[in-house]
Order: structure tokens, then C-alpha cells, then sequence
């Protein structure tokens, strides 16, 4: 006798978490299921009913309601419920209604438990729901990534070489000639004699320090060594070398060991290991001599960001990296409008605003800029000379490909070339006296980033403006109220994406509908903390640290951020791949459905995040 | 012996009980049938098909059958049984077409006497549902005729007859007028029109189960679960 439902197993087969049992687990379960059938429109679960099954939809759909009445989710072939009630007391947790007539194959719940202990993908699929499958995707991805996963000190394979810093220079070149260095490490016995780093000496250095001045090859190299280098420890990923690189405009990172010099790692170790092209396109970047050759090297922006994706990059490695190349197109466009016009009349700070200052760049997006002046520019003697660079920096940044911002928030608009008082007084009247119609547009000032010049003054803004903020309710009420008005949708059905008031739409926008809101979330809490991080990760450290969410929100806040980053990283990839101009806006048919449902899970971290922020700072009380 | 009009059925049963010589008939008809007035919420139910060398009860025999049990609420596929049983007669090339038993199958099965106390078994108190009960119940009599030198009969639920009725109670004065052709009413048929999902016919396991369903969907759009089981069988 054999009792094989061949329609069921082949149905299971089809459908994860399902698709990831043996065969014989399939047969086992199909021969163990049970069916039943619900016309359209009636109750299939009740609130806090016992419930034995989980629940496998064989045709149809249903709908999912919260405790309030409020729908859910909507589900359709092949997607299953009633885990969470299993998982949780045995009681209906959502209850359920058949949309269309439907057909239910029921698991019984020894099997589900059963398969869930004895198959660790099954599991795994039914945990994330509990704790947070978004989590389980957000470290599977970062575990497949070589940069996030290898740390430097795996790649320096070189013995330490030091010299004392009294050595010549000559002696420090025939060491370095002897070993193939480009570099070397200089240090000092401290205490207990182990070494003190004290600084590093580059071919560089000999060459434009030593042979193009024509000083004694007896220098001591402590006159010539950068002192206090920008150094990793050896613990450190190999991404944040390639960040530190680029940020820093260094080739050689000194990598210590509990303190002490460990080795040299240099850009040719990074470029060895990854085809880091980032790092090459940056150098060229600073290379080039004039707009026209900028636009052209601008062309490959595309590619490196494409193959970072491919590497397995995570988002905060992928908008930093894009932010480092927006940066350097800046800084060069800058150093080539300081060349056509002469110096500049009074020292100036040129700021970048919004994701390129959060370090949360994707590829082509808005120009967001402005310049803070010194307290002793004149308009009428010193603006016609910074009208004229903010022109010629916005245009060619143009033509690299970074459109003009729609609201006009450019250094070319008079309104947003300020010196550092002015600037100051701006911002506290933001602050002090919030108008939540002011604020509505000005958040993106919140994040900022000197990039060129003073950039000290950018700190000194920051320091100004999140010591006002922090703690002060009427601004923050503003600013949260803001950050509400742009809500995520409720999740995936079929081909669609359903709203919270049950509509369907074809496409969603995931930057205006995911990130963006995120960030805004993240900024009321990190301004309220008194947080100067300006990167989103970074903000949600301090904010963590400070108390302020419950316990694991947090988390649960970069899980999101990231995930919503990744899916919108990967679609612009895909445009890019296919040559198709790249947008935000994704349709449902083009997610897998592990994609769906973290986006779902990831929409409904925000969700809550906004209900949290409406009830933290008040935003309900009207405003006085 | 009951024909046309619907007989009374427990009276049937005691009649059997008494009458049959073969000790597993007359287990079957001592566990006897659901009450007439019993609603249909209430009766345990089985779906059963059989896939049979042709469709003449007198020429082609059984060679597979396919049980399952359910209620209104719930089909069981962990209490299913599936059967092939060896006919008399051999198999013929064409039928193997249609349910893809093949002839080692046949080989090595099973006559059909040696799984009747598992059938009755599985059968017994519970109330029988099939598609187009005129094979199930004329191939099973008459096998049981050639083996045991007597009958079998039991109340059965036709999906296709209820099928019938429901689209006949929708057809309009205009339809009949008209003559225009009736809805096709084949298991595939009927199952679409209540969105049941598609499933690869002739296989007499997955024919019972997709009846059953079948069923369960035919009673919630048009009978409720009140309708007593004499309402529907035949």
C-alpha cells in the first residue's frame, strides 16, 4: 500500500521553506497533510483561537489582520501562516481571512516543530519571524563578503622593518631599495623596550624632501616622516583600510598590534587582494587637468560601483566609497577653480550636504552643496569671486554626471553662501524657534561635511548644532513630525505592492518610501541625543549607546536600513548592467521571494520606528 | 435491491447485515451508515475513486483504488490508502495511456479479494464520496459478484450529481428554451469553477482527494453545513 499524495509533495517541492527538504521529508509531510477549503469572504482564523496547524496556501489568497482590525499582510499561493501563533502560545496571534476562495493544505504542529528541529533551513525560515529573519539576511550577505570578512593583518606579508628615527636618509633608502619597500616604518624603543611607532617615510618623501630639494643625504628621516600617520589595527577589515585610503589619500597605512607597528599595508596589498577599483578611479580623479577629462574618467563611475556589488560590498561600504568619488570629483573641480581664478579672497569651507555628507551615496544622485565663507567676507568686494566657483563646481559636477538639486540647495544660490556666523545664527534660529513648514526642507542641512578648505568649520557647525538640539522638545517635535509624513507600505501581494488602506500599486519608489524615512527617523534620534555622527550606522551607535530605544530597536533599525540600501543598490546595479537609466523604483515581479519578504519585515521595522518617534517626542500635542 | 429512487438506506443495511454470507460484508454493513437526517457538518466522510481498465462494469475490471477520509472541515490524507489490484483479464495497452499503471505494477499486485477487509475497513461507518458514482458502484458490486457470489451497495455522495443540480437550478428559462448546452461537469470542470487549483487527473488517489475538496467547496457556496446527508446522496 503505498499513499503518496504526488499532487502535494510536487506542490511542496515548489515552495520554500519547503523546497529545501529531502524528498522523503517532502513525502513524509504531504502524506500528513490535511485540507480544507474557504470560499471567499469567511473567517478562516480568529483572534486567539487555539491554533494546530501551520498553514501552506494551495490556492487563493488571504488576508492577515492585526489585533486592532488593521490589515497585515495579504498573502497568496504558495506563502504560509499561523507560524507566529504556533511559535508563540498555541493562539491565533493574526487573524485570517480567505480573499478569494482558497484552498489550505494544514501542517500539524508536531511536524512543523518536528522539521523545524530536525531541518535547520525550515527552521531557520520560521526564527527569522521571531527574531528577526532580516537580521539572519542583513550577516548571512556580509558574511559572503571578503571585505567585511578578511581582516588586514592576513594580508601584510611582510616581516616589520623599522628604523630608529636618527637614521639617515640615505640608510633608510638602501633598506628600503634591499626589501622592496615603498615604505617604512619609523620607531622608537618606549617602555619595556617595545617599539613606539613614530611615524612612516615614503619613496615619495625621499623624492620630493630629499632629491628634489637637494638636502643632505644625511638627513635624520624624522625630519622628513609624516608623524602621527593615520594607522588601522591589525583587527581591522580589510573595507575600512579601503575606506581609510581613500578618505585619507594615503597609500600606505601603518597597522599596529595592541599599539605597536605590526607592518605597512600598502594601496598595491588592497589592489592585489580585490579589484578595488575605487581606490584607482579616486587617484585618477585627483589626476586629471581639466573638466572635460573629469566628465570622461566620471564614465566609470558605473562600473566601480558595479563591482563592488559584485563583491558582496554592504551598503556603508558602497555609500562611502561613492561618497569618497562625489568628494574627490568636488575637491578637484574646486583645486581646478582655484587655478582659473586665482586664490581665493577670504578662506572658505565647502560643505556637502545629504547623503554624499552621511556617507550614504549611491551612484548619480543630486548635488546637494553649500559654502560656509569667513567672518570677514564682504559681499560686495568678495561674492562675485565665490559665485564664480560655486558655478563652475556645480556645472562640472554636472557634467560628471550629478544633477543640479531641484530645490535649489546649491552653493551657485546666494541664499546658501553664508560665512560661519551667519551660518550659525541660520541654524539656531532652525533650532530655536521650529516651524515644522521651515524645517520640512532644510533637514538635509542636519547632515553636512566639509569637504574642501576650513573643514574644521563643518566640525565646529556640527559641535554648534547638536549641542542645541539635544534634549530640546519643541525643535525635535518639529523635526519628528517631519519625518513621519513619508510611510512605508504594508508589503507584497502577487505582483503588487499593498498599501496600509489595502490599495495596490505597481512600483515602489524604495528611496522616498524606505531610506529616506529611515534617515529621517535616525536624525530626530541622534539629534536628540546630541549625536555629531552624521553617517546613519554611525548616528545609530550613539543613539544605542545613549539609552534611548528599547532594547534591540536598534538593531532591528540598521537591519533595515541595510536591507532597504542592498535592494536598492542591487536594482541600480541591474539598470546599470542592462543600460537602463537608473531610478529607485521597484516592482514587486522583479523580488525573489526571500527579497519580499524581508522588504515586508524591513517596512514593518519602520513602520513601528515612526509609531515610536510619533509617541517619544509628542508629536500628536499641538504645537504652542 | 435498491435502484432509481433513493432506498431507504439503514433499512438496507440491517436487511445486509443478516443476509450476507461473507463475515467482512457483513462487518461493513454491522458498522452501519450515517443517518439520513444527520447534517452533513457531522457525517464522517470518505472520498474514494477507482482507476478501471474501461468504463463497462460487465467487460472491464479495477485496477486501482484510492481512498480518503474527511469531514467537512478537513480532509485527512494521513488516514488515505492507495490500492492497485490485479484484474482477471490483461491489460490492455490503451488504458495504460490514460492512468499509467503499467503492466509490472499489475504484476505484482494484489487481487482485489486479498485488500477487501482494508477497503471495507477504510469504508465502514463512513459516509462514501465520489465523482460520477455509476463506476464506483456498479464495478464494485460487480466485482464482488464474481468473487464472493454476492453484491455490494452503500449510499455514496456524487459530486458530479450535485454538480448538476446546483448548475441546473442556475440555468435561466432562456437557457433550456434555448436548449443551450449544459455546463460540463467533469471532475477539472467543476473544480475551476470553484477555484480549486488543477491537478493531474487519473491517478485514483489524487481523484479522491481532489473530490473531496470538490466537496468541500460545492457544500459551503451552495448547501451550508446544515444540510442533512439525505439531501445529497444517492
Amino acid at each position: 500500500m503505498q499513499t503518496e499524495q504526488r499532487e502535494i509533495a510536487s506542490f511542496l517541492t515548489r515552495h520554500p521553506p519547503f523546497d529545501g527538504l529531502p524528498n522523503s521529508a517532502i513525502n513524509d509531510l504531504a502524506s500528513q497533510i490535511e485540507v480544507v477549503y474557504y470560499k471567499s469572504g469567511s473567517n478562516i482564523l480568529n483572534l486567539a483561537d487555539p491554533i494546530h496547524d501551520l498553514y501552506l496556501i494551495r490556492g487563493g489568497a488571504v488576508e492577515t489582520f492585526r489585533r486592532t482590525g488593521e490589515l497585515y499582510n495579504r498573502l497568496a499561493e504558495g506563502a504560509v501562516f499561523g507560524q507566529m501563533g504556533l511559535l508563540m502560545n498555541e493562539r491565533v496571534r493574526f487573524p485570517v481571512k480567505a480573499l478569494e476562495d482558497t484552498l489550505l493544505y494544514c501542517i500539524p504542529a508536531e511536524m512543523f516543530r518536528d522539521y523545524c528541529d530536525q531541518f535547520e533551513s525550515f527552521a531557520d525560515y520560521f526564527e527569522g519571524e521571531t527574531d528577526s529573519l532580516l537580521h539572519r539576511a542583513v550577516t548571512n550577505h556580509q558574511d559572503k563578503s571578503d571585505l567585511t570578512s578578511v581582516k588586514v593583518a592576513t594580508l601584510i606579508t611582510r616581516p616589520l622593518l623599522s628604523v630608529a628615527p636618527g637614521t639617515s636618509v640615505r640608510k633608510a633608502a638602501e633598506i628600503m631599495t634591499e626589501h622592496q619597500l615603498t615604505s617604512l616604518i619609523v620607531a622608537e624603543p618606549g617602555d619595556e623596550q617595545r617599539l613606539e611607532l613614530a611615524g612612516v617615510v615614503t619613496d615619495m618623501d625621499l623624492r620630493s624632501q630629499i632629491l628634489a630639494q637637494g638636502r643632505s643625504f644625511d638627513t635624520p628621516v624624522d625630519e622628513i616622516m609624516s608623524r602621527e600617520p593615520f594607522t588601522l589595527d591589525h583587527n581591522a577589515y580589510v573595507f575600512e583600510a579601503i575606506l581609510a585610503m581613500l578618505r585619507h589619500h594615503v597609500h600606505h597605512l601603518p597597522i599596529l598590534e595592541k599599539g605597536r607597528p605590526f607592518g605597512v599595508l600598502t594601496l598595491s596589498d588592497l589592489v592585489r587582494h580585490e579589484s578595488q577599483s575605487s581606490l584607482l578611479l579616486v587617484r585618477s580623479i585627483s589626476n586629471q587637468p581639466d573638466r572635460e577629462s573629469l566628465a570622461q574618467v566620471a564614465q566609470q563611475v558605473g562600473g566601480a560601483f558595479l563591482r563592488m556589488v559584485k563583491e558582496d560590498a554592504n551598503s556603508h561600504m558602497i555609500g562611502s566609497a561613492m561618497a569618497v568619488i562625489g568628494r574627490s570629483f568636488k575637491q578637484r573641480l574646486l583645486e581646478l577653480a582655484e587655478d582659473e581664478f586665482g586664490p581665493a579672497p577670504v578662506p572658505y569651507c565647502f560643505l556637502a550636504l545629504g547623503s554624499m555628507a552621511r556617507d550614504e551615496q549611491l551612484i548619480y544622485t543630486d548635488q546637494d552643496n553649500a559654502l560656509v565663507l569667513d567672518d570677514a567676507y564682504r559681499p560686495e568686494e568678495h561674492d562675485e569671486y565665490f559665485q564664480q566657483l560655486a558655478k563652475f563646481v556645480s556645472d562640472g559636477l554636472a557634467e560628471c554626471g550629478y544633477a543640479y538639486c531641484d530645490g535649489n540647495v546649491m552653493a551657485t544660490n546666494p541664499e546658501w553662501r553664508k560665512t560661519l556666523g551667519q551660518w550659525k545664527d541660520h541654524f539656531a534660529g532652525w533650532i530655536d524657534d521650529p516651524s515644522p513648514q521651515a524645517l520640512l526642507n532644510s533637514s538635509i542641512f542636519f547632515d553636512l561635511d566639509g569637504v574642501w578648505g576650513k573643514t574644521h568649520w563643518a566640525r565646529e557647525l556640527l559641535v554648534f548644532i547638536t549641542t542645541r538640539t539635544r534634549n530640546h522638545r519643541k525643535f525635535l517635535a518639529c523635526m519628528a513630525r517631519n519625518a513621519l509624513k513619508r510611510t512605508p507600505p504594508l508589503g507584497f501581494f502577487k505582483d503588487f505592492v499593498v498599501e496600509k488602506g489595502g490599495e495596490h500599486n505597481n512600483s515602489i519608489n524604495l528611496k522616498r518610501r524606505g531610506t529616506a524615512p529611515l534617515g529621517d527617523v535616525i536624525r530626530v534620534h541622534a539629534l536628540a541625543v546630541g549625536s555629531s555622527s552624521i553617517n546613519s550606522f554611525e548616528r545609530l551607535d550613539d543613539i544605542i549607546a545613549s539609552g534611548l530605544l528599547p532594547e534591540g530597536k536598534g538593531r532591528e533599525l540598521s537591519d533595515a536600513l541595510e536591507y532597504i540600501a542592498m535592494v536598492r543598490i542591487r536594482h541600480q546595479a541591474k539598470r546599470i548592467e542592462e543600460g537602463q537609466p537608473v531610478n529607485n523604483n521597484i516592482r514587486p515581479e522583479d523580488l525573489s521571494n526571500f527579497d519580499r519578504r524581508n522588504l515586508k519585515e524591513a517596512f514593518q521595522v519602520l513602520s513601528t520606528a515612526q509609531s515610536f518617534l510619533r509617541y517619544r517626542y509628542n508629536t500628536n500635542t499641538p504645537l504652542p | 435491491m435498491p435502484k432509481s429512487a433513493t432506498p431507504n438506506w439503514l433499512d438496507y443495511f440491517d436487511q445486509q447485515r443478516a443476509a450476507c454470507r461473507d463475515e467482512r460484508l457483513r462487518n461493513y454493513y454491522a458498522a452501519e451508515t450515517v443517518a439520513p437526517e444527520t447534517p452533513i457538518t457531522n457525517a464522517p466522510l470518505v472520498a474514494m475513486d477507482f482507476e478501471t481498465t474501461g468504463l463497462d462494469p460487465n467487460k472491464d475490471e479495477i485496477l486501482s483504488i484510492g481512498v480518503v477520509p474527511l469531514s467537512l472541515g478537513r480532509i485527512f490524507c494521513r488516514e488515505s490508502c492507495h490500492w492497485v489490484v490485479k484484474p482477471w483479464q490483461a491489460l490492455d495497452d490503451q488504458s495504460i495511456v490514460i492512468h499509467g499503471i503499467t503492466h509490472s505494477e499489475i504484476a505484482s499486485a494484489p487481487d482485489l479479494n486479498v485488500i477487501l477487509e482494508e477497503l471495507l475497513a477504510a469504508l465502514a461507518g463512513r459516509l462514501v464520496v465520489v465523482h460520477y458514482h455509476p463506476i464506483e458502484r456498479e464495478f464494485l458490486a460487480t466485482a464482488l459478484k464474481n468473487r464472493l457470489g454476492e453484491e455490494i451497495r452503500f449510499p455514496m455522495i456524487d459530486t458530479m450529481v450535485l454538480e448538476r443540480r446546483i448548475q441546473q437550478g442556475r440555468r435561466s428559462l432562456l437557457d433550456r428554451a434555448l436548449r443551450r448546452p449544459e455546463p460540463p461537469v467533469r471532475l477539472g470542470d467543476c473544480r475551476e469553477r470553484y477555484h480549486l487549483p488543477h491537478y493531474q487527473p487519473h491517478h485514483a488517489l489524487t481523484d479522491a482527494l481532489a473530490t473531496a475538496e470538490l466537496l468541500q467547496a460545492q457544500i459551503t457556496h451552495h448547501f451550508g453545513p446544515d444540510v442533512p446527508v439525505s439531501e445529497l446522496w444517492c
